[in-house]
């Protein structure tokens, strides 16, 4: 059906996409964990509120959540440049891709951790376990299947934003699927990118079920 | 119990919480000792303030006047990190016994000792010692989810008392447990308190817990101590509405439909357990009505209360009257 520089060309855009979303997942964890974790902590029920800081960062997430990633794309590129030193390629398109999903990730953090059952947590606390120690085995473990969900959610956004790379070049599934779809009105490429991209979704959302039930100790 | 040490010892203590546009008292000038060893109880109607009393104790919230004094330690005045270690020598349960949902039984005893960086060998030599205490040594390796309400407390008591607590705090520990698993953890508690000495605070505002195991008890009512004192005083004669309205849970709904004098009367064990009704019926030559009864048979003894509506003739009254205090019933006139 299709020759094989395109299949050459489609291999290339997966393995693409697939280390932009997994490099830049992971670093957007390294970001957006640790946010997650202070917005829980400093909240005003938490276990050691300092509204200030939540209140900060709460609005600086909130700013970066609401303007839209193609946007958001284009205006860190000179920060981009400095970066990686290129706004070109796979390796440049992390850097927005990190800055746009951290705080989603925070927010997603968040939520999980509020579904930790305030009881145990008071357990914990009368147990006089402190509060370092009630996030990395109490608010974090208790949490796990939970945050596992919200992975891949988070993975599954990720990739999506990463083919919006495709205007400005960035390599991937996403270029290829606007430059020969978009641009040159090769539909049957178009499709089979797009269709690609579904299964890689499922395969993401079927591995975060199933590590899930494997790890929730409540089923 | 009184040639015993203080544990545990509330000095005016008052708690308020404050929220944007009001303030709620939810504790005021609380004065009380509680011994080492004894089994003390704390009850009250739900809202009275009694689980923000427990959670005063270990300072889980911090009082807004008075004092907490644990084993002649000043809380108020130690620091941050010294009560997170003096926690470790309070241990406390639940009614929603919180365990870690995502840590077997085993996992979930070695918890505090995590905590209290205990080596993680010795954790699970304790672990297993206490899991023989609570009797689920077969449940090492199941999960929160997979035991019953029951075993759940079970564990958590057995968690509580892994750092060698001095003292067991209960917040209606089993007020989500059925009767027949009440009465086994109520057990399990008095063998606690029994062969490892902890003083063992019960909260709780079923008036049958307090009887089953405790000593003392302090009714709490509206933020305040209504009343305190043995069990078996305050059971006899409780002298605040509040303690006779607990004492007469269940019988409230009586005065709707009855306007006549009724009699409260007292098995206290020291009568044996015979049928006292029908002996004084037969001798007074008097029916009565029954109209409350919840007593039981412990070791022959007779325990519990009788609430009978009295004749309308003041004689048979008298007679009814010189009856019981010939045979040395407790009773009195309930109105």
């Amino acid at each position: 059906m299709f020759s094989r520089a395109v299949l050459e060309m489609i291999g290339k855009g997966i393995l693409e996409t697939l280390y932009m979303t997994v490099l830049s997942s992971v670093l957007a964890y390294i970001l957006g964990l640790p946010l997650g974790i202070v917005l829980v902590v400093t909240d005003k029920e938490g276990i050691a509120p300092m509204l200030t800081i939540n209140r900060i960062i709460g609005v600086i997430v909130n700013i970066f959540r609401s303007i839209p990633f193609v946007i958001l794309l284009v205006a860190l590129m000179p920060f981009t440049r400095l970066v990686v030193g290129t706004t070109l390629g796979p390796n440049a398109l992390v850097v927005p891709l990190v800055i746009g999903s951290a705080p989603y990730i925070a927010r997603l953090v968040e939520s999980s951790l509020k579904e930790v059952d305030h009881g145990i947590i008071e357990a914990a606390k009368s147990m006089g376990a402190s509060p370092v120690q009630i996030v990395f085995k109490v608010l974090l473990p208790e949490a796990k299947p939970s945050l596992i969900m919200g992975g891949a959610i988070a993975v599954i956004t990720i990739l999506s934003y990463s083919a919006m790379g495709g205007f400005v070049g960035a390599g991937g599934l996403g270029t290829l699927a606007i430059n020969y779809g978009y641009y040159r009105y090769q539909a049957d490429i178009m499709l089979v990118t797009v269709a690609i991209l579904v299964l890689i979704v499922q395969g993401v959302q079927e591995l975060g079920g199933r590590l899930v039930r494997r790890s929730d100790k409540r089923l | 119990m009184a040639y015993r040490e203080p544990m545990i010892e509330l000095i005016g203590l008052g708690k308020t919480f404050e929220s944007k546009n009001n303030y709620v008292k939810a504790l005021e000038d609380i004065n009380l000792t509680i011994y080492e060893g004894e089994i003390f109880g704390i009850i009250g109607l739900s809202g009275a303030g009694k689980s923000t009393l427990v959670r005063c104790i270990n300072y889980l919230e911090r009082p807004t006047t008075g004092k907490v004094i644990f084993d002649k330690i000043d809380l108020s005045e130690v620091h941050d990190y010294e009560l997170l270690k003096i926690r470790q020598s309070m241990g406390m349960i639940f009614q929603q016994f919180n365990l870690l949902m995502q840590r077997n039984v085993l996992q979930n005893i070695c918890f505090p000792l995590e905590i209290a960086g205990v080596s993680k060998k010795d954790a699970i030599k304790r672990a297993y010692e206490l899991l023989e205490v609570v009797g689920l040594t077969d449940k090492a390796k199941a999960y929160p989810a997979q035991l019953s309400g029951g075993q759940k407390q079970r564990v958590a008591i057995a968690r509580a008392l892994a750092t060698k607590p001095k003292v067991l705090l209960c917040d209606e520990a089993t007020s989500a447990l059925d009767p027949t698993t009440t009465r086994s953890i109520l057990n399990l508690l008095r063998e606690i308190n029994k062969n490892l000495g902890i003083t063992i605070i019960v909260i709780t505002h079923e008036m049958s817990v307090i009887e089953e195991i405790c000593n003392r008890v302090a009714i709490i009512d509206d933020s305040r101590i209504a009343e305190i004192g043995d069990v078996e005083e305050v059971f006899m004669r409780p002298k605040s509405k509040i303690a006779r309205q607990l004492v007469f849970s269940g019988v409230n709904h009586i005065e709707h439909f009855v306007g006549e004098d009724k009699c409260r009367i007292i098995f206290d064990g020291r009568t044996s357990f015979e049928p006292v009704i029908a002996n004084m019926v037969l001798e007074c030559r008097t029916p009565v009505n029954i109209l409350f009864a919840d007593t039981k048979d412990i070791d022959g003894k007779a325990f519990g209360q009788m609430i009978i509506q009295l004749p309308e003739d003041e004689i048979s009254k008298k007679r009814i009257f010189a009856y019981l205090e010939t045979n040395k019933i407790p009773y009195e006139e309930v109105i």
